[in-house]
């Protein structure tokens, strides 16, 4: 099987990294909005010029939490689907661009929209308060645009089996496959709520709003969405990482099950951002609590792979012990090192979410600055320093450089230093929030509250935190520019990793589309027609738009 | 090919790594999970 | 599928905690009571002043040691902001909103709720210990939104 190193089709990676500029560019717009709000926090410091609080919260989530996630995760998989299954044809090629060139003018727009002050509405928009039209539509454009190269990664992927039969596909595609059509099916609710329900009411085609349920499609769409962000770390994680400590896959067949298992459960519990909503019945709460805690299995299994594949490449290296494995990791790559502390990361974050999601135990930290730790552990830590670590090899392959030994070790500082001002930050948020310190809140002392009072101190190691983590975005944006423009010229390799035991018959089961997507549909009917139905049939009167910024 | 399957299976199954260490691990990850759930569970009913 | 002796009893373990923790959530909602929040009374938020028990807002007494708080909660406020309450009293909360959605929340308690234009919400708990309680709005509604906040006086 030993063949010259496998390169992804220089057209193909033009497309992805035109994705990964987007994204860095949002990373580093995005990463100085959190490094201002950190400092209003500790209330130390006020923004100038008149520049609202709730702006730039607005301005941090969407560039953080839609776009750079979204351009990141679609141009790594178009890499990965070309790298594993082949040059894109020119017509998926050309989707491609279009799903591109849709998402970025949706961004600016949106951008435009946020930044003039017109749409200070969070990146959750909840109506009745009511953002500018231009606002809504650069959103639907992104999700849209991101349909559109999901439909370019399916014609692949078809092709692919149509050439292939009877062949199990490349785990990578697999999945890339796996997260795409989780997308789709999610990401229609919050079309529907914002090309049915947002765009005609903000441009006045309508005088009113369902709030309940524009909010309950929004999070019919917003928990898939933090699996959307994770699923391909957990791809680089189990194909990927494997190669490149210089091992093998645990189990391609398990991988793929638990893709399988993100898929089925990730959509029918979005309920549990709502457990303290007025409108819905408890009942249908618990429902959806129970189908989230489904959700959890495969990140058990996904631990225990993780765990096994780096014991099995310690032992062949010779170490004995319970622990003696941990030694004989690859600790000075970088291309390990930062995905291996966002898994690490993964433990608390994974943690706090199955309190969020206990039913009750909610009302302990719904809304507090908890909430705020818990995804800036998952999303800000786990996933983004995968999505480093990946950039480390994905980006000179692309470019067709090397990354240096002095990149490298700048690489492992960056991870240090992320790792170090995200337990400052993350922390505190975490310990304040059971204190009751409210999310998305400007500083504020709420008339001297004695409560209120014990928040301070968190809140400055907050601003301590952001001030480590505004360095660890510098170092990532001068890793990144110089294995884009500078590092010297040369191939790296796009590792994929192989399985330790051979493709299982089962593997092959695992693609039978119809059967998922139909699962897919029946759970999330299961899960939520009748609270739906009560939502619209009992239904106040709708609200009006409200700007209140 | 199917026979070449079984047979790596089969072997596969009579000799099972050794990984005493990732069992150890995951353990420990779950008595964390353990612990923080049961702290703040008895938070909540501290605040009854 | 192959799966390996350790990882059968690392999911056994793992699957087995999930279920205790729902039992657990479980039967304290279901058969104790102690539900979150899901109030389904609906109410015309633009005649919210007009409506009962909205239109007097404030504490009423029902019963012995037993209260009903009713609060109106709109950008930027809550009415009433400053309220008694006696130690020891069995408070029934019902909030709702005049425009946009707003949080309800107590720090260091479990009063903590949504509250929407449209909707009534509710929750009932226990004043045991003397002192100052703040309320506080803990769901973006504007420009105001970190200013939002009451004060609750639990009395001898």
């Amino acid at each position: 099987m030993a063949q010259p190193l496998e390169k992804v089709d220089r057209r193909d990676a033009k497309l992805a990294l035109a994705h990964l500029f987007v994204a860095f560019a949002a990373l580093a717009l995005g990463g100085f909005a959190g490094l201002l709000q950190t400092l209003v926090r500790s209330g130390k410091f006020e923004l100038p010029a008149g520049i609202s609080y709730y702006t730039i919260l607005t301005t941090h989530g969407v560039l953080l939490g839609l776009v750079l996630t979204t351009f990141f995760i679609i141009g790594f998989q178009f890499a990965a689907v070309s790298r594993t299954t082949g040059a894109l044809s020119d017509g998926s090629r050309r989707l491609g661009w279009i799903g591109f060139w849709m998402m970025t003018s949706g961004t600016a727009c949106t951008a435009f929209f946020i930044l003039t002050g017109q749409a200070s509405v969070l990146y959750t928009f909840y109506a009745p308060l009511q953002a500018h039209a231009g606002f809504y539509i650069g959103l639907a454009l992104v999700v849209v645009g991101s349909w559109v190269s999901g439909f370019a990664m399916f014609a692949h992927y078809a092709r692919w089996r149509k050439t292939h039969r009877g062949q199990v596909s490349p785990l990578l595609a697999f999945m890339s496959v796996t997260n795409m059509v989780l997308w789709l099916v999610c990401s229609l609710g919050v079309a529907a709520t914002v090309v049915f329900q947002l765009i005609p009411w903000s441009l006045g085609l309508t005088d009113r709003v369902n709030v309940l349920l524009s909010r309950t499609l929004f999070w019919y769409f917003g928990h898939p969405l933090v699996y959307f962000w994770l699923l391909p770390a957990y791809m680089v994680w189990y194909a990927v990482i494997p190669k490149v400590i210089g091992g093998k896959m645990f189990s391609d067949s398990l991988a793929r099950l638990a893709f399988i298992l993100f898929l089925l459960f990730s959509i029918p519990v979005g309920f549990h951002h709502q457990l303290l909503e007025p409108g819905i019945s408890p009942f249908w709460k618990y429902v959806q609590v129970v189908l989230t805690f489904m959700v959890i299995i495969p990140s058990l299994m996904t631990a225990f792979a993780m765990f096994a594949t780096f014991e099995s490449y310690g032992r062949s290296q010779g170490a004995t012990g319970l622990f003696g494995w941990l030694r004989k990791l690859p600790w000075s790559d970088a291309r390990f090192f930062a995905p291996f502390v966002g898994m690490l990361f993964f433990i608390p974050a994974g943690t706090g979410g199955i309190i969020n999601a206990s039913h009750q135990l909610n009302q302990v930290v719904h809304n507090t600055i908890w909430v705020t730790g818990h995804f800036h552990l998952t999303v800000a830590t786990t996933v983004v320093l995968t999505f480093f670590g990946a950039s480390y090899w994905l980006i000179p392959h692309l470019t067709g450089r090397v990354m240096t030994k002095a990149m490298n070790r700048l690489a492992i500082i960056q991870t240090i230093v992320w790792a170090v001002g995200m337990t400052f930050m993350s922390g505190s948020m975490h310990f304040a929030g059971l204190l009751g310190a409210p999310r998305r809140s400007a500083f504020s002392t709420y008339s001297n509250s004695p409560q209120a009072l014990e928040w301070i101190p968190y809140q400055i190691a907050q601003a301590v935190g952001g001030t480590i983590l505004f360095i660890g975005i510098i170092l990532i944006l001068v890793i990144v520019i110089n294995l884009a423009f500078f590092a010297p010229k040369g191939e790296t390799e796009f590792p994929v990793a192989e399985a330790a035991a051979p493709y299982e018959r089962a593997a092959l089961a695992l693609e039978n589309w119809k059967l998922w997507i139909g699962l897919v549909v029946a759970l999330i009917l299961i899960a939520y027609t009748v609270p739906i139905i009560d939502i619209i049939q009992n239904a106040p009167p709708g609200s009006k738009g409200y700007k209140l910024w | 090919m199917a026979k070449l399957i079984t047979a790596a299976r089969q072997t596969k199954q009579e000799k099972e790594p050794a990984l005493k260490g990732t069992l150890a691990s995951v353990f420990l990850l779950g008595f964390f999970v353990i612990f923080s759930w049961v702290s703040v569970y008895f938070l909540f009913l501290h605040r009854l | 599928m192959h799966i390996h002796k350790y990882e059968k009893i690392w999911l056994t373990f793992g699957i087995g905690c999930l279920i205790v923790f729902l039992t657990v959530v479980g039967v304290s909602a279901f058969a104790a009571g102690q539900q979150p929040p899901s109030c389904l009374t609906t109410i015309d938020p633009e005649k919210v002043d007009s409506t009962p028990p909205f239109d007097h807002p404030g504490l009423v007494k029902k019963g012995d040691k037993e209260y009903e708080l009713n609060i109106v909660v709109a950008a930027f406020s809550f009415t009433p902001n400053a309220i008694e309450i006696p130690k020891g009293a069995k408070v029934t909360i019902n909030v709702t909103s005049k425009d946009v959605i707003h949080g309800f929340e107590i720090p260091g308690t479990n009063v903590n709720m949504m509250v929407e234009p449209g909707y009534v919400n509710s929750l009932t708990t226990t004043f045991d210990k003397p002192g100052e309680y703040t309320i506080l709005c803990n769901e973006y509604c504007g420009a105001g939104h970190h200013m939002m906040t009451a004060r609750i006086k639990v009395v001898e």
